[in-house]
């Protein structure tokens, strides 16, 4: 153990108990980034602000908030919405930044992939990251449940539903997720305490092994550029601070990064403010009747592209259901970004999309494809419509299955095997 | 490499093979917590009265959540041994009421005897066969048993069994 001295103030005094310099410099003061980075660097960052957000606001609501289908609807809307002093606006801040925390985890993730850090040494970024997704995706979901209006009700009923796609244990398994044989109170309080103690428990835990398996390979860069981080640390520490090509964490990057946030802050509170009824549908504004369906059932936006990819098949194909079909289409459309990095077959190269002419090719594709799905996913499955959503949902499925064959044959050129 | 089971290796092995079963067992335990409660399992099985009902009457309950409609044929309707359900020595014909194309509920017609979706305009006749529009295939009949002139629906009785045995 270490010897207790007299301290000399109150760090000195925390430093010989925690070691609080030191976990300062690992931290933040000696965590290295490179200089050559672009605001998209910053998407994380302002991703745990808005998780941090919701977390605030969500406390709030979860002071007044009653779990029980008698009471929930009318605890949101009335108790809420109009007696809370500001009660309205912790919703519509929790609301709109659960829709706004969807826009930019998209965009950290094509960040990702346009950039190449999702290998050689990131995988595990990547899964992470990933697995993040898909928790994030669960607690949307859960937290659209709790207001209990119709289109909570029929959003939980489609989405349990499709568990019965399982073969043999499908329907009962439907039962057991529900706790009843349609959508009832047992399955509003179990994904109540989803949505407010496991999920998030789950997700501050994968955020924090996301962190730790970014320390070890470190921050990709622009140009996907190999720094020695010690060499250019201490060129750094020595006071050649414009030579070394890397940051200290705190406070030089951080402060670029306050300033990326302090801008999406902006657009965020204008969206609250003034626009925030757009993550506010009015269907769900009509409590939940378990014996009317709404006309036409939609998910929300950041859903609609693996929504679309569900219904693309509408026609049965060989004698296989077109339901059967679209529910493969939709596993295999959440699990194969889960496996991206081992799609791509040039592990070595890790340059930015615009330095791999086919991966550009191919990366603007995929972008182009979902925002085209995430648009015909909220029209009406008719005439027209529905061909251009099966077109895109068959370019979706043949884009990840070229991925292995284009970069691998970039692999090849770029060993001098093409001409 | 020597096989050479320590009495350390023995007792961590023991430790691990415990632990592992209490965690199976507490999954198992798990499991049932999320199960149904026996009063929901209970309400899973309702009994419906037939005798009251008069012929060409349509009659519309819940059950586990979704809207069965009971039609007491008269003689002017067709009758369809496939899905006709004979209690008391009348045919009724008994469907869950949600249209098997997106789920929305029809209404019944007794000018036409059809039963008609407002969403997306599909049809149904009288024994809850599609006629007309997008829906894929009749209307659902739901598990049921005949006790007498009752009818409880939930359970798989001998009738249920042979309706679903001609539609095979």
């Amino acid at each position: 153990m270490a010897e207790i001295k007299k301290a000399t103030g109150l760090i000195d005094w925390l430093d010989q108990r925690l070691a609080v310099n030191k976990f300062i410099k690992v931290m933040m003061t000696e965590y290295w980034i490179p200089k050559n980075i672009n605001f998209l660097w910053a998407m994380g960052v302002v991703l745990m602000v808005l998780f941090m957000i919701l977390i605030v606001s969500g406390i709030f609501l979860l002071m007044y908030y009653k779990p029980d289908i008698k009471l929930a609807f009318d605890s949101v809307n009335y108790t809420i919405m109009q007696e809370v002093e500001y009660g309205w606006l912790w919703r519509h801040i929790h609301g709109v930044s659960a829709s706004v925390i969807f826009l930019v985890i998209y965009i950290h993730m094509f960040t990702g992939i346009y950039y190449g850090s999702y290998k050689k040494g990131r995988e595990i970024i990547w899964l992470t990251g990933m697995a993040l997704f898909g928790m994030f995706s669960a607690e949307a979901f859960s937290g659209y449940m709790l207001p209990w209006g119709q289109m909570s009700y029929w959003a939980a009923q489609v989405i349990t539903n499709l568990f019965g796609g399982i073969p043999f244990i499908g329907e009962s398994l439907v039962i057991w997720i529900r706790g009843d044989f349609l959508v009832a109170d047992a399955t509003l309080t179990r994904f109540f305490m989803l949505h407010v103690l496991l999920l998030p428990l789950v997700i501050l835990l994968l955020i924090a092994v996301h962190f730790y398996s970014l320390r070890i390979p470190h921050v990709n860069n622009q140009e996907a550029e190999e720094l020695d981080f010690d060499v250019e640390a201490k060129k750094y520490l020595d006071g050649k601070k414009v030579e070394s090509k890397v940051v200290p964490f705190w406070p030089v990057f951080l402060s670029k990064d306050f300033f990326v946030v302090g801008v999406a802050l902006t657009i965020f509170f204008y969206l609250v403010c003034f626009h925030f009824n757009f993550a506010m549908d009015p269907i769900n504004f009509e409590p939940a009747n378990n014996m009317k369906t709404p006309a036409h059932i939609y998910p929300e936006w950041y859903f609609l592209w693996s929504y679309e990819v569900l219904r693309g098949f509408f026609f049965d194909i060989g004698g296989i259901a077109a339901m059967d079909i679209g529910l493969a289409a939709f596993g295999f459309a959440n699990v194969i970004f889960m496996v991206f990095p081992f799609l791509d077959r040039n592990t070595d190269n890790v340059a930015p999309a615009h330095k791999r002419p086919a991966f550009f090719v191919w990366f603007w594709l995929l972008l182009i494809d979902m925002i085209v799905l995430t648009v015909y996913g909220k029209l009406p499955p008719t005439g027209a419509n529905a061909w251009v959503g099966f077109g895109a949902t068959i370019v979706f499925i043949t884009l990840f299955i070229v991925l292995p064959i284009i970069t691998k044959m970039e692999a090849k050129c770029n060993n001098g095997g093409c001409k | 490499m020597a096989v050479e089971t320590s009495r350390r290796d023995f007792i961590g092995m023991a430790f691990g093979g415990f632990a592992a079963a209490g965690g199976v067992i507490a999954l198992g335990a798990m499991k049932k917590t999320w199960d149904p409660l026996p009063s929901v399992q209970s309400a899973g099985f309702i009994t419906v009265d037939l005798s009251p009902m008069k012929e060409g009457e349509v009659q519309t309950i819940q059950w586990r959540g979704k809207p069965i409609f009971i039609l007491k044929k008269s003689a002017d309707m067709p009758k369809n041994e496939k899905r006709d359900i004979v209690a008391g020595g009348s045919s009724y014909a008994v469907m869950i009421g949600l249209c098997t194309h997106l789920g929305c509920i029809p209404t019944w017609t007794p000018t036409t005897k059809q039963f008609k979706c407002a969403c997306h305009g599909g049809e149904f006749d009288a024994s809850g066969v599609n006629t007309f529009g997008p829906p894929p295939r009749p209307m659902d009949i739901p598990p049921f048993k005949i006790d007498g002139a009752k009818l409880v629906l939930g359970e798989e009785g001998p009738e249920y069994k042979k309706l679903v045995a001609k539609k095979a």
